[in-house]
């Protein structure tokens, strides 16, 4: 159908802590239920955590809990989808508060617009990163740039969403099995580029392509 | 487990958030499904109380499975809506939850959509492999009664075969005895349970097996592909088809759409033939209900809507969306309807909504330059048309001026109606196509 342009609010967060975003994300979802706010994205940096999601696998976290607390990591168990995964500094997290009711009432296609979302800003800092068959989220040849997990709440909202390794100091990574993959590496833009790349305009990225991609 | 996207088959219960007994209002989250990267909350389909819950935690079912019973007697006194009390298939009491593709809208007027409300026959055998099922065929053994010890319960060769080992049935046994003994068991069945070979008959599709050759090479059917098939033996089996002709020329639609050219582009819009042929089906539909009807059971349901069911090549693969209410539609919005729907069909990008509810459907085997088609009846309707190959034929034709018979070229094309005879009659037929070609011959111009 004609899908009605949609307009985004866009929210720069900074670095906040997991479990801030947590609880600003619950409010919102009631708000954007109760159609108070617009559909909004928050774009923010989470400071070291780990979390699980709800086909989490514990064995796919490789460090105890003693060892995770030395390195100053947080565990978290969230009511996403998908398996574990790191968040930390430099690496930018996407929160789309949306409604999908109008035009997007598809778990998959809300999951492949994600995908696309990620590859568009990756395009832009002319890297290439594809969908694998193997499962959600985006690759590269160095492996996996961007993650995936998602939640739709009652009345189709959704909340959680993207990971996007910008800097991402990808050691971290070795802490865990990312998403259950044991045989695909992580990669981040940095990598892929050798050069360092600015936060802020991947941010200013991100935020056209969800534009872009939920425009249409 | 309700249709949570067109390409999901099915989810696993992550948690209730109600239990047995609760009381849940309409809407509210009463458990939490994931499926691949996705967590979802299921709201209540209606107010009640959760009767039962049918799926454990952790539990996956595919799309379609009840999951739960939400008895909306027990509030009845506070909410009674009215379309609750003329349930026409269930007994007073629970009504089943989530419902398939649209949680709020109670569904049980039957859709004729191919990709929902899994009957219990093809769940089970969506639990078994081929293999599985011959064994259990050639021994006389319901699958239901063997435990799966496979994938979400799948029954695997090695749980058939210590199920027959456990009852006595062995290998040499049923070698020696099956052939003879599988048939008798089901006429036995067949004589005391009259209503099960029905179900069978109107449900189940087997599709028997052949050797494989060297050569050859083996793929399972993708899901589109093999509903399609189940779809088309259960359509052919029901209904009584039977195909009339009819000949249309389209020189005034032509001169239509010669005149409107510039007009559309300057809307952008999209005008086919099919779009001419869409919107003059749906007028004429109104003085024929037969045609846009169903039978069901000993009973003719008469369509309150004109939803036309569009055939989609997506090469490989058949896809039906629907223009729904396309007697409301202009000429114009109608045109640009069929392209959108198809556009979308070949991105795979279709709303559940927008495959379901068809009364009556239009298939165009004439692009690809067939001259005439055989169109199967989709199950759930009574009527289908296919449109020929649209061509300039040498044709006689009487001049208005002179009255002589001159030879003319005109472009033309043979439709055929495949109709379903036990609500359809020839004549019927025959009107209604005549009604559409004189529709078509002399189409409107500000349609």
């Amino acid at each position: 159908m004609n899908a009605p342009g949609r307009s985004f609010t866009v929210r720069e967060l900074g670095v906040i802590d997991y479990s801030e975003a947590l609880e600003l994300q619950a409010h919102l979802i009631s708000q954007r239920r109760e159609a108070t706010i617009p559909d909004t994205i928050l774009l923010l940096e989470h400071p070291h955590v780990i979390t699980l999601g709800s086909s989490s696998n514990y064995e796919h976290v490789l460090l105890d809990e003693s060892e995770l607390e030395k390195r100053g990591i947080k565990l978290f168990e969230v009511g996403r989808g998908g398996d574990v995964t790191y968040h930390g500094p430099g690496q930018l997290v996407v929160y789309p508060i949306l409604d999908l009711k109008p035009d997007r009432k598809d778990l998959h296609r809300y999951l492949r617009d994600l995908e696309d979302v990620l590859i568009k800003v990756a395009r832009s800092f002319g890297v290439q990163a594809n969908r694998d068959p193997s499962g959600t989220g985006v690759f590269t040849e160095l492996g996996k740039l961007g993650a995936i997990g998602v939640r739709v709440s009652s009345g189709w909202i959704t909340s959680h969403g993207i990971a996007l390794n910008v800097s991402t100091k990808l050691d971290f990574f070795e802490t865990i099995i990312p998403c259950g993959i044991r045989d695909r590496g992580v990669s981040s833009l940095e990598r892929e580029l050798g050069v360092p790349v600015c936060m802020a305009e991947v941010k200013e990225c991100m935020a056209d392509s969800f534009r872009q991609v939920f425009s249409s | 487990m309700p249709q949570m996207g067109e390409s999901i088959a099915e989810g696993t219960v992550s948690k209730w958030l109600k239990q047995a007994g609760d009381t849940v209002e309409r809407d509210e989250p009463i458990l939490e499904i994931s499926t691949d990267k996705v967590d979802a909350e299921i709201p209540a389909p209606s107010a009640g109380i959760l009767v039962e819950v049918m799926v454990d935690e952790g539990q996956t079912v595919e799309v379609g499975t009840v999951v739960a019973l939400i008895d909306p007697e027990g509030i009845a006194s506070i909410d009674t809506k009215p379309e609750e009390t003329q349930k026409p298939n269930l007994p007073s009491g629970p009504e089943e939850v989530p419902e398939l593709k649209d949680p709020v809208t109670p569904s049980l007027v039957a859709t004729q959509s191919s990709d929902v409300g899994q009957s219990a026959e093809e769940r089970l055998r969506s639990r078994s492999t081929p293999v599985v099922r011959k064994i259990a065929a050639e021994h006389g053994i319901d699958l239901a009664d063997v435990v799966g010890s496979g994938h979400a319960g799948r029954v695997t060769k090695q749980d058939i075969v210590a199920f027959m080992e456990s009852s006595g049935v062995t290998g040499s046994d049923a070698d020696a005895s099956g052939i003879s003994a599988a048939p008798a068991r089901d006429s036995i069945q067949i004589q005391s349970e009259t209503s099960s070979f029905w179900d069978f008959f109107y449900k189940e599709v087997q599709h028997p097996e052949y050797p494989v050759r060297p050569a050859d090479q083996v793929e399972g059917m993708d899901k589109m592909r093999r509903l399609t098939a189940e779809h088309m033996v259960v359509a052919k089996r029901v209904a009584p088809h039977v195909h009339s002709f009819i000949e249309i020329d389209f020189s005034v639609i032509d001169r239509i759409r010669t005149l409107s050219r510039s007009r559309w582009e300057a809307q952008n819009a999209r005008v086919s033939y099919t779009a001419f042929v869409a919107w003059a089906v749906s007028r004429v539909l109104r003085d024929f209900p037969m045609v846009n009807s169903a039978v069901s059971g000993n009973n003719v349901i008469y369509r309150g809507n004109v939803n036309l069911g569009m055939a989609v090549d997506l090469d490989p693969g058949l896809i039906v969306p629907v223009v729904h209410d396309a007697d409301h539609l202009g000429l114009v919005g109608i045109g640009n309807k069929i392209v959108d729907l198809a556009g979308r069909a070949r991105a795979r990008k279709l709303m559940p909504d927008e495959i379901q509810g068809a009364t009556f459907t239009i298939t165009n085997p004439g692009v690809l330059g067939t001259v005439v088609g055989l169109p199967v009846i989709p199950k759930g309707t009574s009527a289908i048309l296919g449109i020929g190959s649209i061509e300039k034929r040498v044709v006689v034709v009487t001049d208005q001026q002179t009255e002589t018979d001159v030879v003319a070229i005109r472009k033309r094309s043979l439709f055929s109606l495949g109709y379903d005879h036990r609500i359809v009659d020839g004549a019927d037929a025959a009107r209604f196509l005549s009604a559409l070609k004189e529709m078509l011959e002399s189409f409107p111009e500000d349609a």
